[in-house]
């Protein structure tokens, strides 16, 4: 046999970003708004736990489904958005909610079996649902609903022979959110076409006008929902790579099934901070919070000021305006060349998103300023 | 003044934003920003704007200093009484009673230690409520009004990420 990729791997493309970001690599002084992290370093308490940790000598494995302490942190925790899980069969810690995603998708889905992908949105769902063998079903929303989905949006893609669907909100890339009375409305299409639901609500903590809603929380949703979070975007602790999943004991379990023999466990370190960061660093997240949305506010007004479209994005830290030009990937170039400021052309997150450009505020207010002023410069 | 903690956060952060830029960070209108600041300022709320300044950086010939100082107090003399007297000299740049093992931190500045402690021991020292002072000089500032001074280009995000 030779060393030939697998049809399945050979099949997916590498991530559209990828093209992009060695564009921006290969220039000094860029200004990126592309980047998909926090700025912020995880809350001082947090990496001070997961230091005193070592210092203890903590660097075996945990529990194959986390620490116990750490998922009663996170099953209370989730309080908060009216959700109750067992934190001994109903929560599995994961190395990034990047891993809980690629176990649901391997637990859940069988070859053939149609996954509904809500789009644009985060480059992982699309590889993951191909990797485990099932079909992709692209399912656009629109601008002119504000990028969020809808029944209409469900039943134009035919989403009712979907077995499974997958969205983020708060959305990357859009920073679309979706309130109560939108999600009952996608939980209703699902109830009525049996579909199951993977939400990925790792931006949940950054919800800038009213509060997050989990779609687990509605009528008869919690029983066909697998809710995805983690701890990279609201504790800005990307490189520790801490996520999890809740959902009902079968699927978690089966979830773990994978998760015990090829992850064993999470970062033991990542557990630790992971603890003292739900504990005590709700003020961290807090002020973060409010610096992102300040940034949110300044980007938006820039883009009103220069004359360029883009809809109040309201979770995250993206917004997500119409390209100025013609063709969002040649503008992006154009004005990486021109200026030096990165911005990611929409397509990269899938379909639904020509014509725009994902802009991440998750960058110091002197850089956005300046990236603002270089922007105008360009399109005047 | 609804909107007065708010603009007073981010002027802490930024005393030279533009009422623009203030207005765009706030979402409220500049109108509005203008006039709560103007007030802030009436009321002596906001008592003026100054820079941080990282002097090591600039030359060698400036040193900072806190100074701990104790006085008696008695009917006639108050501890705002000291205060007037002690805040009247250029060389205090910041005077405040606290509560502890002292009454007042002083932040004294001067051009070496030379200059400091004699104006410690000349001016200071022998007013007639003092009754003991000590210096500390300042060595190395690592954080000041919220800005971290060796805080350069440390971003190793890489630019651009899903
Ligand atoms: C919507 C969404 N889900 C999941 C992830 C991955 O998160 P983690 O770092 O927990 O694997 C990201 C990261 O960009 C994301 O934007």
């Amino acid at each position: 046999m030779s060393l030939e990729p697998s049809e399945r791997v050979a099949h997916v493309p590498p991530s559209g970003i990828r093209r992009f970001f060695e564009l921006a690599e290969e220039m000094d002084d860029v200004i990126s708004l592309g980047v998909g992290e926090p700025d912020f370093s995880a809350p001082w308490s947090a990496r001070e736990a997961a230091i005193a940790a070592l210092e203890r000598g903590q660097t075996s494995y945990t529990a194959n489904r986390g620490k116990r302490e750490l998922r009663e942190e996170i099953a209370a925790d989730a309080r908060r958005w009216n959700l109750e899980y067992d934190p001994d069969d109903e929560v599995l810690v994961t190395a990034g909610a990047s891993e809980a995603i690629d176990l649901a998708f391997r637990a859940l889905v069988d070859p053939g079996d149609t996954v509904a992908v809500a789009q644009p949105c985060y480059v992982s769902y699309t590889p993951g649902v191909t990797f485990s063998g099932g079909e992709v079903l692209d399912v656009p929303t629109r601008v002119e609903d504000e990028f969020t989905l809808t029944p209409e949006v469900l039943r134009a893609a035919g989403a009712e022979a979907a077995d499974l669907l997958v969205y983020c909100y708060p959305n990357n890339p859009t920073g679309a959110t979706m309130d109560r009375a939108e999600l009952a409305e996608v939980a209703a299409f699902c109830r009525e076409h049996d579909i199951a639901v993977l939400s990925d609500e790792i931006y949940a903590d950054l919800t800038y006008e009213g509060e997050h809603v989990s779609i687990a929380e509605l009528d008869g949703m919690r029983e066909r929902t697998v809710v995805f979070n983690g701890f990279s975007k609201a504790y800005a602790m990307t490189g520790l790579r801490l996520g999890y999943a809740m959902g009902p004991k079968e699927v978690i379990t089966a979830m773990n099934r994978i998760h015990q023999y090829t992850m064993l466990s999470a970062p033991t370190t990542a557990q630790n901070a992971g603890i003292e960061a739900i504990r005590n660093c709700r003020e961290d997240v807090e002020e973060m919070r409010s610096q992102y949305d300040r940034r949110r506010n300044f980007v938006l007004s820039r883009f009103e000021e220069m004359g360029i479209d883009c809809f109040e994005a309201t979770g995250a830290f993206y917004v997500f305006p119409e390209c100025p030009g013609e063709d969002a990937a040649q503008f992006a170039e154009d004005l990486l060349e021109a200026e030096s400021v990165a911005m990611v052309p929409g397509d990269a997150f899938g379909v639904g998103a020509d014509g725009h450009l994902r802009a991440s505020y998750a960058t110091g207010l002197d850089e956005l300023r300046e990236a603002m002023d270089r922007l105008e410069r360009f399109v005047s | 003044m609804e909107h007065a903690d708010e603009l007073l956060e981010l002027l802490c952060e930024n005393a030279r934003y533009s009422t623009a830029d203030l207005a765009r960070l706030s979402g409220l209108p500049e109108a509005t920003v203008e006039e709560t600041i103007a007030e802030l300022e009436a009321e002596g709320i906001i008592q003026g704007y100054t820079a941080v300044v990282d002097w090591d950086a600039v030359s060698d010939d400036r040193i900072q200093a806190h100074v701990e100082l104790n006085v008696t107090l008695d009917r006639e003399t108050s501890y705002r009484d000291v205060a007037e007297r002690v805040a009247g000299f250029r060389e205090v740049q910041g005077l405040r009673l606290v509560s502890g093992d002292y009454d007042f931190a002083l932040e004294v500045e001067g051009q070496n230690m030379r200059e400091v402690s004699r104006f410690i021991s000349d001016k200071i020292a022998p007013l007639p409520e003092i009754t003991q002072t000590v210096t500390h000089y300042i060595m190395e500032t690592y954080k000041q009004s919220g800005h971290r001074f060796d805080d350069g280009d440390d971003d190793d995000r890489l630019s651009v990420t899903p």
